[in-house]
């Protein structure tokens, strides 16, 4: 062992010096990340940032003097969380809004920001207000339809050209969500539900009540026609024929399961036309 | 049986190490020469012997593993207990207690010491093989990190890589379809509609990774995300259809459709790795406090639909009547017809013979008789009543006991 020591003794030493120096100096470059090299302060070089020359994988620095910062190369979110932001048409409406962005400048991102996180403090306010802006120059209706996409298309634009002022590029710029406030917006919409279905059922109600009023009418006239077409044939007969039915009808006896009727006395004079012969021939 | 496969795999690169080991180390070269070595070996060994004792057991083993390449070691282990029995006999009796093992090793201390780096080297060595070996499932996919960069992508079957640090492999489902629902429980779900009113929806969201490598290393939250596409794109799609089209089976595949290449194209345009298969809505109601009106709304299409069909009745009813009567009256004409004084008369006293015949008449012949009206008649019936009252009273009381 002292032999081993005393023959190799530089080369041992020589060895931990390079097992140490290599540790110390060597770092890996993930593929999911980008290295910015800061030599006293200064940012000298980067690996594996886009489109560079120099990809993911082992890199050395100079020991103590060169410090890595290492910088997500992956597409990152910002958050916006229930944003009341009110329409051209003062309506309120609570937005979540979410913008996707990546670092394509690590330098300036590390001049300007620092952190990711420092790029995320700088552009929240940025997007609150260029979504502000845009919805606020649309109505209600037209924030939740039609000119949804080109306002999210000028809040991208408006929020990329801010960005890359901290070394990011912003992909995307989406609503997440929009909604009425709690409390009484959204009571007076399920007020304005309600209502407009409460009407929707009375003009159903309505409706059926009218079909059902032609539907009788029209039977009633149906009828009316083929009583007139039938009894037309002699009006005399048919006045004769129906006094005939009505006095049947008028004067029979209550049958069986039909409720009291009134009783019938007759007092008939002499004279009466059914008494002609009851009387003798004069 | 792996396991089996990777002990056999590690006990041989076990036994294949101490060629490598001795080379290295030295120890085998300075041991030789250490005769002196021997006595500071036994002031060393309280503490050898106690951290041998456990390894005890290996020695055979390993010396059988490295038979073959081990007839240097195994030389050297038999002069080491010749040495025990030369200069330790007297004191064998009393370490019998600190166990055989400990007096294999300790004259040769540097044999020792060769020994601690071949069982580091195996240890590592099987470490190694696992971390190389990578026995990768149907329907699942790994990523290689060679040194941080992606190197490749490995489909199922085994594979093999550089050790741990040097390669890092990830394994990931791919195959497999994963299904998000959101909202996520039976919260209410509140989503705005075109014509601003508000649907209580939930949906279903079924994805798969479509590129591996997109998807670990070009999103820092690949699910997050996904759910926050999806939201959105439900809330776009939504928002262009009208309460009432969100309803219906068709309005709801058409958001369903819409949802989709929204969300696919917004994860292409994130390099997302990642394949939306579909989505489904689970529930579209309307949101639970008004949920009344609308059900009101069916039932006043009930209620419509009721008056309709009774009017119809009616309908049906009186034409059969009209037609009844109509057909009738044509009859008796038609006879009425061929004998119009006769057929007159008779129904005249048929009709009066019906009618009279049926109720209380009184015939006044003569002028200037006061008209004289039943009035028995009447006191009759009302003493008839009474009597029936009582009858009934009585079975009522009767039915009561």
């Amino acid at each position: 062992m002292e032999n081993l020591w005393n023959n190799y003794r530089y080369l041992i030493v020589g060895l931990v010096v390079v097992v140490i120096g290599f540790f110390m100096s060597a770092y890996v470059v993930n593929e999911e990340e980008q290295v910015v090299v800061i030599r006293t302060g200064e940012p000298v070089y980067y690996a594996n940032r886009p489109g560079s020359d120099y990809p993911a994988g082992v890199y050395f620095r100079i020991p103590i003097i060169d410090t890595i910062q290492r910088i997500d190369k992956r597409v990152l979110d910002l958050e916006l969380t229930d944003e009341e932001v009110l329409s051209n048409d003062q309506q309120r409406l609570m937005v979540n809004a979410y913008a996707r962005f990546r670092i394509v400048n690590p330098q300036t991102m590390i001049e300007r920001a620092r952190t990711t996180d420092g790029v995320r403090t700088a552009l929240e306010p940025i997007l609150n207000s260029a979504l502000r802006q845009e919805l606020g120059r649309r109505t209600f209706q037209q924030m939740l339809t039609a000119e949804r996409g080109a306002a999210l298309a000028n809040v991208r634009a408006n929020l990329d050209r801010e960005a890359r002022q901290y070394g990011a590029e912003v992909i995307d710029v989406q609503i997440k969500r929009t909604d009425l406030p709690s409390g009484r917006p959204l009571q007076s919409a399920f007020e304005r539900m309600k209502s407009d279905r409460e009407r929707e059922a009375r003009t159903i109600r309505a409706a059926g009540a009218r079909d059902a009023r032609v539907i009788r009418a029209e039977a009633d006239a149906e009828a009316a026609r083929v009583y007139a077409e039938s009894f037309g044939q002699d009006p005399n007969f048919y006045d004769f024929y129906r006094a005939m039915q009505s006095y049947d009808e008028t004067f029979r006896k209550a049958q069986e399961g039909e409720g009291e009727r009134g009783d019938s006395s007759i007092i008939l004079s002499p004279d009466n036309e059914y008494l002609r012969q009851f009387r003798g021939v004069r | 049986m792996f396991d089996g496969f990777r002990n056999g795999l590690g006990l041989a690169m076990a036994g294949k190490n101490p060629w490598g080991s001795p080379g290295k180390g030295n120890g085998g070269g300075s041991g030789d020469g250490d005769g002196s070595g021997e006595g500071p070996g036994g002031g060393g060994t309280p503490s050898d012997g106690n951290s041998d004792g456990p390894r005890n057991p290996w020695l055979p083993g390993g010396g059988s593993g490295g038979k073959k390449p081990g007839s240097k070691p195994g030389g050297r282990r038999s002069a080491s207990i010749e040495d025990i029995f030369k200069n330790r006999g007297p004191e064998g009796p009393r370490r019998a207690g600190g166990g055989g093992g400990g007096g294999f090793r300790v004259p040769e201390r540097p044999g020792g010491g060769s020994w601690l780096p071949i069982i580091i080297v195996a240890i590592v060595a099987l470490w190694a093989i696992l971390s190389m070996t990578h026995f990768i499932q149907p329907g699942e996919q790994a990523v290689v990190k060679t040194l941080g960069s992606y190197s490749r992508t490995l489909e199922p079957g085994v594979n093999f890589s550089a050790p741990y640090p040097i390669e890092t492999v990830d394994v990931e489902d791919t195959e497999g379809v994963r299904a998000v629902s959101i909202p996520e429980g039976s919260n209410e779900k509140l989503i705005l509609t075109g014509d601003q009113n508000l649907v209580d929806l939930s949906y279903i969201v079924r994805w798969r990774i479509n590129d591996l490598r997109d998807f670990k290393f070009q999103l820092a939250e690949p699910e997050e995300t996904v759910n926050e596409v999806a939201e959105a794109a439900m809330r776009a799609s939504v928002a262009e259809k009208t309460l009432d089209e969100t309803f219906t089976g068709q309005g709801r595949a058409e958001i369903e459709q819409s949802v989709r290449e929204r969300m696919q194209t917004t994860l292409d345009g994130y390099r997302a790795g990642i394949q939306v298969v579909g989505v489904q809505i689970e529930k579209a109601d309307p949101p639970e406090s008004v949920v009344d009106a609308f059900r009101d709304v069916s039932v006043a299409e009930q209620n419509a639909d009721q008056a309709r069909n009774q009017a119809r009745g009616y309908a049906q009813q009186t034409l059969a009547r009209a037609e009844g009567e109509a057909e009738a009256f044509d009859k008796v004409y038609e006879q009425y017809r061929l004998a119009p004084g006769v057929t007159r008369q008779r129904l005249y006293y048929e009709t009066m013979e019906r009618v009279l015949s049926q109720t209380d008449k009184t015939i006044i012949e003569t002028e200037g008789v006061t008209p004289y009206l039943p009035l028995p008649e009447i006191r009759r019936r009302a003493t008839a009543q009474p009597p029936q009252i009582t009858v009934e009273a009585n079975s009522s009381r009767q039915g009561g006991q």
